[in-house]
């Protein structure tokens, strides 16, 4: 089975759908002549031309509400924002306006575009680069967010998300660029609002989405060299949720940790956890445990830094906790 | 501030047309008549609201009608507009029938939005108006977006993005611009001068208070016309649309026309001075257009009584459409929230339980 990392797969797919479908063009700041910041769009430009792969100036509104007004025309805009946090320039109109223009008009014109961007800290890149605000887009009814966690599901929803007929906010993270990871040849389709139950277990369910899925399953693998089976689900669609597959896993084991990278206070752990205490409610032993990013301006400074995010350490420390209070170790 | 003022700010271009009199008599009277249609339609909208069958925001034309119906007689059916919310004229004289438009107003299911919209947003496909938008200046990235789509496609599509003289000030109208220079778009930014934001004047917002000056900030051609002269407004969209159709290349039109009433139909707008007032009601198009018919000798007092007489009725027919039209049925609460169908998506009432 071929072996990609999270960039190829991203990369592979962009020009899969290039080639694919003549509607689909590439829209961001330095995705042509410079490749991309993180390089998703390395060699597109050269391949495709700059009608399909289009330079901007530094205009969030201005692009992302341009690329909003050809996919009301009929074109599928895949939009490149160099991280989540220039998103908030745009947040006019992916709020206003993407995530409104179906339903505001009766149903008359949707908008098929998908809009890329990173989020994640832990690369010492300071408070106004490192946040992860994902939060702001879940909220959005209209708007569609997924967050892959691996190489095979940075395919498959990619994939699906341009083929979609509504905005799709694609959720990447600085961190996951470089793993790798199998992706088959016959890719099973992905389809959002489905979470995915990427370990199973019976003695607790961990839960996470983009990078802190794949912490989440370290933890796993650690907890199972100390006796403990754990159930891991990989949220994969922010908007909608997919309680379902949160709450069937709960029910069977009776605890949960959720693992976020956003702040906890409102963040989407607090959602999840609300959602379980709503649906598993008789098959709870313990609280939902959330961890979360420290609620500061995350600072530069490594030690700092390192201190403020969840690791894999913290979604054990919690999970230890939890299966203590129930009474499993 | 002295100096500023002294620079005559919205005195008006007067663009050179043809006589009135060689003009084609079927259009003038299809001018005035779509003139009387919207200044009847926006008083009933004000009578509607204040009956409460209108609700929301409700932003007018009046006093617009000129800009309003000669832009709109300069596009081809196949070009695209998008507009803010004071459009009711706009989707009327884009060709949409007025009493899609009240039905709109009165939240009704054959509204031109389906009753999801209201006042500030109108759509139609087939019309191609593809919005009223109530967030100022949120409809420049689109416009600009959807005159890229047009060139994608080697289209010979014209797009028009109309805004009021505040919204000059937003950054999505600096960008929109900027993009629509640099990557050589058939679109024209149609800006209605009627000296107000909502109470703010435009002195006392815009730096530069020739507004169509701000276009050459990006290369961009600009031009002030008399928005209160139908004619004049015709032939300075048509020039400027064809140019856009013909080289692809955009453009900035600046209408100047006086508000007649307040910013919307709620505001009574006690921060105008009486003379301004006066003035606006001076420069009212409608009667403007009306004397300049007569004077031209082009229809006699009875046709030019029996062409707004029709004008008139048709909007009195919106409103009883409207009227008799059906409200929304809430079972089709769910069904504009996506248009792929989606797993997991919460249809829930505010008091149901998700489980
Ligand atoms: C971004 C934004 N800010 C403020 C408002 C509130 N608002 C609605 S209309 C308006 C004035 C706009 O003036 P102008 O662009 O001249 O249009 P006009 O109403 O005169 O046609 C304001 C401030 C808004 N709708 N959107
Ligand atoms: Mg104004």
């Amino acid at each position: 089975m071929p072996v990609l990392s999270y960039r190829e797969a991203l990369r592979s797919t962009l020009r899969e759908e290039l080639i694919r479908d003549d509607n689909v063009f590439l829209i961001g700041e330095e995705i042509g002549v410079f490749e991309g910041s993180y390089k998703i769009t390395e060699g597109l430009l050269g391949e495709f031309g700059d009608k399909r792969v289009r330079d901007t100036p530094i205009s969030e509104e201005g692009f992302v509400g341009a690329a909003i007004g050809a996919a009301m025309l009929g074109l599928r805009p895949v939009v490149e924002l160099m991280t989540i946090n220039f998103s908030l320039i745009a947040i006019d109109q992916i709020v206003n306006h993407a995530a409104k223009i179906y339903g505001m008009f009766g149903g008359q014109t949707s908008v098929p575009m998908v809009i890329r961007m990173p989020g994640g800290g832990g690369q010492q890149l300071g408070a106004t680069h490192s946040q992860n605000i994902e939060l702001y887009y879940a909220f959005v009814p209209g708007l569609k967010v997924v967050a892959p966690s691996t190489p095979a599901d940075a395919k498959a929803l990619l994939r699906t998300a341009i083929r979609d007929d509504d905005p799709v906010l694609f959720l990447e993270n600085l961190a996951l660029y470089n793993v790798k990871g199998e992706v088959p040849e016959d890719l099973p389709t992905a389809e959002i609002g489905r979470a995915a139950v990427t370990r199973p277990g019976t003695d607790i369910t961990l839960i996470g989405y983009s990078r802190m899925a794949a912490v989440a399953l370290d933890a796993a693998e650690k907890l199972a060299a100390e006796g403990v089976s754990a159930e891991v689900v990989d949220l994969r669609s922010l908007r909608p949720l997919d309680r379902e597959t949160l709450v069937r896993s709960v029910r069977r084991t009776g605890c949960a940790v959720v693992a976020e990278d956003d702040w906890l206070t409102y963040g989407i752990g607090a959602e999840v956890a609300a959602s379980i205490s709503e649906g598993a409610f008789d098959h709870l032993d313990a609280p939902v445990r959330r961890v979360a990013a420290a609620e500061v301006p995350l600072p530069y400074a490594k030690s700092l830094e390192d201190a403020a995010l969840p690791s894999v350490d913290s979604v054990l420390t919690a999970a230890r906790e939890t299966l203590h209070a129930v009474g499993r170790r | 501030m002295a100096t500023r003022t002294a620079r005559r700010r919205n005195e008006a271009t007067t663009i050179d047309h043809a006589p009135i009199s060689s003009e084609d008599p079927d259009t003038l009277r299809q001018y005035l008549r779509q003139m009387a249609l919207i200044r009847r339609f926006e008083e009933r909208a004000a009578q509607g609201y204040t009956q409460a069958r209108i609700g929301g925001y409700c932003h007018l034309n009046l006093g617009e009608e000129a800009t309003v119906v000669g832009t709109m007689a300069a596009l081809h059916p196949t070009d695209y507009l998008f507009t803010n919310y004071r459009e009711h004229g706009y989707a009327i004289a884009k060709g949409i029938d007025p009493g899609r438009v009240m039905a709109e107003l009165y939240g009704r299911t054959t509204g031109t939005s389906k009753g999801w919209g209201g006042s500030m947003h109108m759509f139609d496909t087939e019309a191609r108006l593809l919005g009223g938008y109530g967030i100022v200046g949120g409809q420049l990235p689109l416009a600009t977006g959807a005159a890229l789509a047009v060139t994608y496609r080697g289209g010979d599509e014209v797009v028009l993005c109309q805004m009021g003289d505040g919204t000059t000030n937003i950054g999505a109208f600096h960008e929109s611009l900027n993009l629509a220079v640099l990557w050589n778009l058939p679109i024209v930014f149609l800006v209605v001068n009627n000296d107000l934001g909502m109470g703010t004047t435009v002195d006392r917002s815009s730096a530069e208070p020739e507004l169509f000056k701000r276009a050459s900030a990006y290369r961009m051609h600009g031009e002030r016309v008399d928005g209160a002269d139908v004619l004049a407004v015709h032939a300075a969209t048509a020039r400027l649309v064809e140019r856009a159709r013909t080289e692809s290349r955009p453009a900035l039109l600046e209408a100047v026309s006086k508000r007649l009433k307040g910013h919307s139909v709620v505001d009574p707008a006690r921060y105008r001075s009486a003379d301004d007032v006066a003035a606006a009601r001076d420069a009212d198009p409608l009667v403007r257009f009306r004397a300049a018919l007569a004077a031209a000798r082009v229809f006699d007092e009875a046709e030019l009584d029996t062409v707004v007489a029709e004008g008139r009725a048709a909007a009195d027919d919106a409103v009883a459409f409207a009227a008799k039209s059906p409200h929304p049925d809430v079972a089709t609460l769910f069904d504009h929230t996506y248009a792929t169908p989606v797993a997991s998506v919460a249809r829930r009432l505010p008091a149901d339980p998700i489980f």
